[in-house]
């Protein structure tokens, strides 16, 4: 088996801050990945240059298709990465703004997906994207609403949908449950774990909450000035951290 | 009866090759948005600047122009164009659809079908289908590059969402050639079927956003639609007030302040060919 997804000695520099510095990563097909790290770290930068969004100044990006063929992602010509992102990814931006079209129905959000892969068929796309809507626990009944219509919560879950309409393979999450009121989070994360189980997704997340990757991820890496100084199993950097500064960032998370 | 003190049909000769050589580059890569140096005219923005433009790079001395404005041919623009060119140029003008070699339009195609050698000039507001879907032109530009509509088919199932039915009744957006989306400028969804392998040359221009299209003779143009809701040209369920027809686009008339209102042919020229063919028939 090879990796789905693999960054290869991935470098960026904004001109004196080396936003990434030779970073390698690895995401094993069904894998979740949490990169955490404090703000600044490149956690962000890294999730960005893997999902083609920027370009590294050094290092290659390689995605593994459904076929097995290995593509390097940022040498592909924009049609094809364009078709790639809708039809083998999806993207969850932490503000849904940047995810969703605002002035566009709930309906039409998680459609564009399907249309943009050669959906049309109306009746069809609705029927979908009703199912989609159960799916992350909204009421299939409001789906000609606007997006602006619905709470913080609820517009995340609508992003989600729209990530998952077209079954993609690798998921990449941008710190998914930030800006959301605890309890909010919680519900958030357990669909989350849900759908990725129950759909067999790859996926990257980057957060600074040390809980939500513990409770998601398989792996986590854990991400400093633009390096890699961590990685492993999520039980075993959060229980037994090697580096100090893992051993800070775990310490400092408070406890209930 | 040409006035001295303008060149041929108002523009100068170098500014004409240009656009001419935007005309040729659009009728080349049919519904593809060219752009083009436009000039100030004499008339404001929206008033059809591009058009004119577009119908004096065109004009010969042998040509007869026909100006509508919705559907009209007695309307202040259609009028004001048709004295300005008859003035600049000295062309024949008319108001006869069959008599135009040449015919400038705001809103409408003509009833009467079209002939090989007829050349419609559509004037156009708004050249980008995107624009209301998509605010960045740079991207806008990248998804007509890309072929990448999937958007104008999300306004599409927004339309039917919030309204039932396929709902621009104007302005509804055409694949052309099967390769560019394309703003038929505001001509109602009922005259989109008239833009398919139609035999006249089909001319658009947008003088503010500075863009020319085109549409050569016998091109495919399919308007945009779902499977299950295929497109359908509207049109009032009534028969013309004044000239009975129940296949012509028709205006709305309200008469009163009683909720009266009558129904007539928007395309002035088609009701009274319709009326003088009642006449003849009596």
């Amino acid at each position: 088996m090879s990796p789905i997804l693999e960054g290869q000695n991935l470098a960026l520099r904004f001109v004196a801050v080396r936003a990434l510095d030779d970073v390698s990563l690895a995401l094993w097909p069904g894998e979740v990945v949490a990169i955490v790290g404090e703000s600044g770290s490149g956690k962000s930068t890294l999730l960005r240059v893997l999902a083609g969004l920027a370009a590294p100044q050094a290092g290659r990006v390689l995605y593994h298709d459904a076929d097995g063929a290995a593509q390097d992602v940022h040498a592909l010509r924009e049609a094809e990465r364009r078709t790639l992102m809708r039809r083998d990814w999806g993207f969850v931006h932490q503000n849904a703004r940047d995810g969703l079209r605002m002035g566009v129905s709930a309906g039409g959000n998680i459609g564009e997906r399907l249309m943009a892969a050669g959906g049309r068929h109306y009746g069809n796309i609705r029927t979908a994207a009703a199912e989609w809507m159960a799916r992350v626990e909204m009421d299939p009944a409001r789906m000609d609403e606007a997006p602006r219509n619905f709470s913080g919560g609820m517009q995340q879950r609508l992003q989600i949908a729209r990530c998952l309409v077209t079954r993609p393979r690798l998921v990449f999450m941008d710190e998914p449950t930030g800006g959301l009121d605890v309890s909010v989070q919680a519900r958030l994360l357990d669909l989350i774990r849900s759908l990725v189980a129950e759909l067999g997704l790859a996926v990257l997340f980057v957060t600074h909450d040390i809980a939500a990757a513990r409770l998601l991820a398989h792996r986590i890496v854990v991400m400093r000035h633009g390096r890699i100084v961590e990685e492993g199993l999520a039980d075993r950097v959060l229980d037994d951290p090697q580096h100090p500064y893992t051993q800070l960032l775990v310490a400092s998370v408070l406890a209930a | 009866m040409t006035d001295p003190g303008y060149n041929f049909a108002y523009l100068d000769e170098a500014t004409k090759r240009m656009i001419r050589r935007a005309l040729l580059k659009a009728i080349a890569i049919p519904g593809h948005q060219i752009p083009f140096g436009a000039r100030e005219m004499p008339l404001p923005y929206g008033w059809g600047t591009g058009g004119i433009q577009v119908t004096a790079s065109i004009l010969g001395p042998d040509d007869t122009l026909k100006v509508i404005d919705q559907g009209a041919d007695d309307t202040t623009n259609a009028v004001s164009i048709r004295r300005f060119f008859h003035r600049v140029a000295g062309v024949q003008v008319t108001t006869r659809t069959a008599e135009a070699t040449i015919i400038q339009t705001r809103h409408r195609i003509p009833e009467r079908p079209l002939t090989e050698g007829q050349v419609m000039v559509f004037q156009v507001p708004m050249p980008e289908p995107l624009f209301k879907l998509e605010p960045r032109l740079a991207e806008t530009r990248r998804l007509h590059a890309l072929g990448d509509y999937s958007l104008a088919q999300v306004k599409l199932y927004e339309d039917i969402a919030r309204q039932g039915e396929g709902g621009s009744a104007y302005s509804h957006p055409v694949m052309v050639n099967h390769r560019y989306l394309m703003s038929p400028s505001p001509i109602p969804g009922f005259d989109n079927p008239k833009l398919h392998m139609s035999p006249a040359l089909m001319l658009f221009g947008a003088g503010r956003e500075k863009k020319i299209y085109a549409v050569p003779p016998y091109t495919s143009v399919v308007s945009l639609d779902f499977d299950d809701h295929p497109f359908r040209p509207v049109r009032a369920p009534h028969a013309c007030a004044a000239c009975g027809s129940t296949t012509s686009y028709l205006d709305e008339i309200v008469t009163d302040d009683r909720g009266g209102r009558m129904f007539v042919c928007s395309d002035t020229d088609h009701c009274a060919e319709n009326q003088m063919a009642r006449k003849a028939a009596e």
